[in-house]
């Protein structure tokens, strides 16, 4: 059981910097997820907090205790690996007890807290068999025996589904989460995928650049993104931008595309003088006779209930997520409209979207 | 009839693979085995011409090699009793006697003493080297590394002399401790270079793992690291044997008693009149077993170890 607070954490190697001040708290009990695409620091974020890089700078606080410059052996957590790392040359019942044996166990212990997550995991039955021969998924589970044997005060996971493959990670991403819920530990999960991060994740930290881009609940990161990046990271396909210029006043709640008028949450924050764009999620395009924006029919995607049709307009090419009950003929010019709650507005020079009413809660990096 | 496999050699290119094979292997142990045979032949079948293939067996070579012997004299030739074992019997029915056991017994030891502990040596630093070179973020690693491998480019004869003045000045002339230091430092460039081909193979994340359960850095190398580079560690210490057990060079130069190997010892090895070329051939067959037995023991790991890295796992 444990919280974690991520402090103005910074690494670098050499002259290039892996990690700049990334801040953030994973509560105690949270399934945590650090995403982005390769390259942007988060697994070197996780392997800060579990102490196998220490950083640069920076504080970690794990149940208050400032542990940034402390070896592994001592933070009272468990990692799991991708490539799992399981010990080659010993057995299963081995694996998992290694970490119980470092810490001077009685025998007698050591063999019923192995029996006991062997039993949660389902694994009794390969206990003396060598690593070597097993499947991805059961050395998977005692990659997590290993880890879960101890107690630890918190888990860090690398990519641990990332070898697996595409059948066999939504059963073990279920099996995962199921096993938190059951245990309630902290865990924090690194992962590039981003239907894993909203899938299993109580939070979520989307990292580029060595940068936290955002930090929050799934739900608040896909519908209001804080940052250009996050838009067209999350999600599949990604979120329309719209680039566009528009001097609105701050408390403004039409922008206006050209001669189109589109309704928005109330802006926050002027517009002038700014190259301006607008996010809308393929979701949120409604494909009318008469809508403010026109745009030309170039495919339509048949993906079973709904279809996804890619639209050309002044504003660039669009996708709209419909139901395929709506009858759509490539090449014809239809009307859109947008849900004006869902829109989010972004500096296009920054990449930060603007404050309006709707995104007003949503903690950016 | 089924059509040509490509990848299942056919029947008849395996037949005259498995002879050039055989021919090959007939042709190098050819040498190997007229050697052996020496060392079981009498002093005039060794020199007979033409050779003898098939000869009766005799343990004149061997019994030559342990001993140094004189002519015996008139008198002691009438007090002799007669021979208790086969070595009296050897010695007394060419009217010989032994004076005192022969210093190839010596000579070897100091061939495994020195041979064995510059391996040991070698393997040892090398290993804990190559884990440093391999893990950790050394400054200048490239360049050391190069600095490393340029000791081997030479070949070692050539600081002969510097070596030979440095050792009288050192007191190392003639010390099993100099001559361990010297074969340690000729092969621990090959040992740093081939250890850490070895353990950049093995994932850091078994020894990370170690880490977060609870074990110290050199916990973690010595139970975890250690076992995964068993291979490399095996050949990385054959190839320091072979390279030790056989060095002639310095060791004609650099040893002449106590700490003499050995390969300069066993060319000195002459009978009482003429050459013994039967105790050299048996010196030559005990000289050949320490690493033959070594090599065998291990060829498990030499093999996957030359062959290491070769193929993806």
């Amino acid at each position: 059981m444990a919280e974690i607070v991520i402090r103005d954490l910074r690494k670098e190697f050499g002259s290039f910097t892996a990690v700049q001040g990334s801040s953030f708290t994973v509560k105690d009990g949270e399934f945590f997820m650090l995403l982005g695409p390769s390259g942007c620091g988060k697994t070197t974020t996780l392997r800060m907090i579990a102490g196998l890089e220490l950083p640069t700078s920076g504080q970690i606080f794990i149940n208050g205790e400032e542990v940034s410059q402390k070896p592994a052996s001592q933070r009272d957590i468990a990692f799991v690996f991708q490539m799992f790392a399981l010990y080659p040359h010993l057995n299963v019942r081995r694996n998992i007890s290694y970490p119980l044996v470092s810490q001077g166990m009685p025998r007698a212990e050591v063999r019923a807290k192995v029996a006991e997550v062997a039993r949660i995991l389902g694994i009794g039955d390969i206990l003396d068999k060598p690593v070597g021969g097993l499947s991805g998924g059961d050395r998977q589970r005692v990659a997590l025996g290993r880890a879960i044997v101890r107690k630890p005060a918190a888990f860090m996971m690398d990519e641990p589904l990332g070898a697996l493959d595409a059948e066999f990670r939504e059963h073990m991403a279920d099996e995962l989460r199921a096993l938190h819920d059951r245990m309630g530990a902290t865990t924090v999960y690194v992962t590039h995928d981003q239907l894993e991060a909203m899938q299993m994740g109580d939070k979520i930290v989307v990292m580029n650049h060595g940068v936290v881009e955002q930090f929050g609940r799934p739900q608040d990161i896909y519908d209001h993104p804080a940052t250009l990046f996050v838009a067209d990271f999350i999600g599949s396909p990604s979120m329309n931008v719209l680039r566009f210029e528009d001097g609105f006043a701050p408390g403004a709640r039409v922008v206006t595309l050209g001669g189109a008028r589109i309704a928005t949450p109330e802006v926050h924050e002027g517009g002038a003088g700014r190259k301006l764009a607008l996010g809308v999620r393929p979701e949120h395009v409604i494909l009318t006779g008469s809508g403010a924006l026109q745009g030309r029919v170039e495919a339509v995607e048949y993906l079973g209930t709904t279809q996804i049709v890619t639209l050309s307009s002044p504003y660039g090419v669009l996708k709209a997520r419909t139901p395929s009950s709506q009858s759509i003929r490539t090449g014809e010019t239809v009307g859109m409209d947008f849900t004006a709650s869902t829109l989010t507005i972004f500096d296009a020079t920054t990449g930060r979207a603007l404050r309006t009413a709707a995104n007003a809660g949503v903690h950016h990096g | 009839m089924s059509a040509a496999s490509v990848t299942e050699p056919s029947a008849r290119a395996k037949g005259i693979a498995g002879f050039l094979v055989l021919l090959y292997t007939v042709i190098t142990l050819i040498p190997l085995l007229w050697i052996i045979a020496t060392g079981f032949k009498t002093g005039p079948d060794s020199i007979s011409y033409p050779p003898k293939v098939v000869f009766s067996p005799s343990l004149e070579g061997y019994v030559n090699l342990f001993t140094d012997r004189t002519r015996a004299t008139p008198e002691q030739l009438s007090a002799m009793q007669p021979p208790t074992n086969f070595v009296d019997a050897i010695v007394q029915r060419r009217g010989e006697v032994i004076t005192q056991p022969s210093k190839f017994g010596a000579r070897f030891l100091n061939s495994v003493i020195i041979g064995f502990g510059s391996t040991f040596l070698s393997v040892f630093l090398g290993t804990l080297a190559a884990y440093a070179f391999s893990r950790f973020r050394v400054p200048l690693k490239d360049d050391l590394l190069f600095f490393i491998l340029s000791t081997r480019m030479m070949p070692p004869i050539a600081v002969a002399i510097p070596i030979f003045l440095m050792f009288r000045n050192l007191g190392l002339s003639d010390t099993h401790l100099g001559m361990i230091l010297l074969y340690t430092g000729v092969n621990i460039s090959l040992a740093v270079w081939l250890l850490k081909g070895f353990i950049d193979e093995i994932p850091r994340e078994y020894e990370e793992a170690a880490l977060i359960d609870g074990y110290t850095r050199f916990q973690a190398f010595r139970k975890v690291v250690l076992p995964q580079a068993a291979t490399g560690i095996a050949s990385t210490a054959i190839f320091c044997l072979i390279f030790a057990w056989n060095e002639y060079a310095f060791a004609f130069l650099l040893t002449s008693g106590t700490a003499q190997t050995a390969p300069p010892f066993i060319p000195t090895i002459f009978g009482v009149g003429g050459k013994d070329w039967p105790a050299v051939a048996a010196g030559a067959t005990l000289f050949l077993l320490p690493v033959m037995i070594f090599t065998i023991l291990l060829r498990k790991h030499l093999l996957r170890g030359i062959t290491f890295g070769a193929v993806r796992k």
